[in-house]
């Protein structure tokens, strides 16, 4: 690919023909007999600073996307460049850069976060990794700035993660994906385990760091109606297949695919 | 930690086994203390002589003073006389904690000659509560020697196994399975029959430790591995690791601090397991040999027919001894489990 535009107007992320494969063993010895195509030849770009929504039901590959951009899935082949560089072919060591570029907020609150660790070596745990020579005091100083940016008090620094709520557990695990400063955040259906008014809060708070720092998303849900709001660009997945790409207007007024049709009507209306 | 030792502590069984427990072990430590006789110090005119009672006599302590009628009982039988006992008064000396030595004991008789058996003698006139407490050393130290080196191999195989998965994962957990398939009392004999003639009495103690951890690891090892794998595919690990937490770390900040209330749980039942293999090995011959004393050699000693035909119920104690330790830990593990699983208590 030649790519001549200046690299401030090309897309942050982007991927092409991206293919994770799972063999299937069977037989005596174990052989490969077939594969599960969990993500099968799947290509968009990551506008900077704009948020990609990544849409489709369970097994339909966006959560394996999502974490193939991290390499916590083996990539069968395809390419994916960040910045203009190929990721997948960087060893686990020339990777450990983007590992701080690049974060992740999961899905489940009550599971992403370590019951036995306090909030603050929780959020703390992503400097020590990338900036190990930083001061402890300095990087008290950086938790509590960001636990009062993401809405939680700073003293609630010493608590353990089930002294919270869902939705302030969903908002440790963000702030411990800002502690390093990323420019790309993978949201892996970050509100899709909180109630609907949390839900709301959390999408918000998203909105608001993305405007003030200029974050990239990819928001990756099951449910179209939170990423048609939250979203610049929509995807749309169906069994490791990307079926329709389009800006969330578009998709919201005339879907292309029949998939696409079939979700929307699943979104309920008042 | 704190909390988890007040919520025993709020528990009456928890609470109970708890004391028994910690006066069990402070026994041991001050055994020289408590112990009214040198371990080994034979006296072959008073065998099998029975339990002295004390009793309150002429404004004191005192144990009444007894006869030989029949030597060949041997039979035993008051004269009606009282020996003076005195609280803390000097006796033989000791070490305490091994170190500091000292004279000091909780009861003395006032004349040195006198005999004060508090739970009877042996075959060759041993102070049977003196070797109680001091043999409660050996079988007390050898169910926490034992379980952490078992816990320590357990952890370093099933974790990085179920950690890392695939070749390590399969070969380690292939060895844990040999290591099961082999009759573990065979084992057992077989290890100690290698590694006996190197060894002295004392190194002994150490040997059969590590005879008795390097059985047990392995079934500690493959549930440890199942926990590993499970905690595996946890976010916040899967959160570690696209962080770029080296796996080493993430075993030790993540895995370990999840597994260890399991650990804790784990210990406490099975070091009854380390007790019993002591005594079944000393019972069989093979484990703390003369003059040293265990509780498992002493019950060996009082195999004898002539014991029960007699009825010398003494020699039995080391057996209630293990008993109530056995159930101590017993029923503090099983109280550890409610308190850190709640979903697994019996109703």
């Amino acid at each position: 690919m030649t790519d001549t535009a200046p690299v401030s107007s090309a897309p942050l992320l982007e991927v092409e023909n991206l293919r994770v494969h799972y063999p299937l063993r069977g037989g005596l010895l174990r052989r490969v007999v077939d594969h599960v195509r969990a993500v099968d030849d799947v290509s968009f770009p990551g506008a900077r600073g704009r948020t990609t929504g990544l849409v489709g039901e369970s097994g339909s590959g966006k959560t394996t996307i999502g974490r193939a951009l991290i390499k916590l899935a083996p990539i069968t082949g395809g390419s994916i460049r960040f910045n203009g560089t190929e990721l997948t072919t960087l060893s686990n060591r020339e990777f450990l850069p983007f590992r701080k570029r690049v974060q992740m907020i999961f899905q489940d609150p009550f599971n992403s976060l370590n019951p036995r660790m306090t909030v603050e070596a929780i959020i703390r745990e992503p400097l020590d990794i990338h900036f190990p020579k930083q001061g402890v005091a300095e990087k008290r100083e950086r938790v509590a700035g960001l636990l009062r940016r993401v809405g939680l008090e700073p003293d609630h620094m010493h608590r353990y993660p089930h002294q919270f709520s869902g939705g302030q557990r969903q908002r440790i695990g963000i702030a411990r994906a800002l502690a390093v400063e990323p420019e790309f955040i993978i949201c892996d259906e970050a509100v899709s385990a909180l109630d609907v008014s949390v839900q709301a809060q959390v999408v918000n708070l998203l909105q608001d760091l993305q405007a003030e720092l200029g974050l990239t998303y990819l928001f990756i849900a099951h449910d179209l109606a939170v990423v048609e709001h939250i979203s610049d660009h929509v995807l749309v997945m169906h069994r490791g297949k990307l079926v329709e790409s389009a800006s969330a207007e578009e998709i919201y007024r005339e879907p292309k695919a029949d998939y696409t049709r079939k979700l929307l009507d699943a979104v309920p209306r008042l | 930690m704190k909390s988890l030792l007040l919520e025993v502590y709020r528990r009456p069984l928890g609470r109970a086994s708890l004391f028994v427990l910690i006066a069990l072990y402070l026994g041991a430590l001050f055994a020289g203390f408590l112990a009214t006789q040198p371990v080994n110090s034979q006296d072959l005119a008073h065998t099998y002589h029975p339990p002295t009672p004390i009793v309150w006599h002429d404004g004191g302590l005192a144990v009444p003073d007894y006869r030989v009628v029949d030597k060949s009982g041997p039979r035993y039988e008051r004269t009606g006389e009282y020996h003076r006992l005195r609280l803390l008064a000097p006796g033989f000396e000791y070490r305490l904690l091994g170190l500091l030595p000292l004279q000091r004991h909780l009861v003395q008789p006032v004349d040195p000659s006198a005999k004060v058996y508090l739970l009877g003698s042996d075959s060759t006139g041993r102070c049977v509560f003196s070797r109680l407490v001091y043999g409660s050393r050996v079988s007390l130290l050898i169910g926490l020697v034992g379980i952490t080196i078992t816990l320590f191999l357990g952890l370093l195989v099933g974790g990085l196994s179920g950690y890392f998965g695939g070749r390590i994962d399969f070969f380690a957990m292939r060895g844990v399975e040999f290591l099961m398939a082999i009759p573990s009392l065979y084992l057992l004999l077989a290890l100690r029959s290698v590694l006996a003639p190197r060894f002295n009495s004392d190194q002994m103690f150490v040997v059969i430790v590590i005879i008795l951890s390097l059985i047990g690891w392995a079934g500690a090892a493959r549930v440890l591995r199942g926990m590993s794998l499970s905690l595996r595919r946890r976010q916040f690990v899967l959160a570690a690791e696209s962080m770029g937490q080296s796996p080493l770390r993430i075993l030790r900040l993540h895995i370990l601090p999840n597994l260890a209330s399991y650990l804790l749980v784990a210990a406490t039942l099975s070091i009854p397991g380390y007790i019993l293999g002591e005594a079944a090995l000393s019972f069989l011959g093979l484990g703390i040999a003369e003059p040293a004393s265990s509780w498992g050699l002493m019950l060996s000693q009082a195999q004898n027919i002539k014991i029960f035909m007699l009825n010398f119920w003494w020699l039995l104690t080391p057996g209630v001894a293990m008993f109530v330790t056995v159930i101590a830990f017993n029923l503090l593990g099983d109280v550890l489990r409610d308190i850190v699983d709640p979903r697994m208590k019996t109703q």
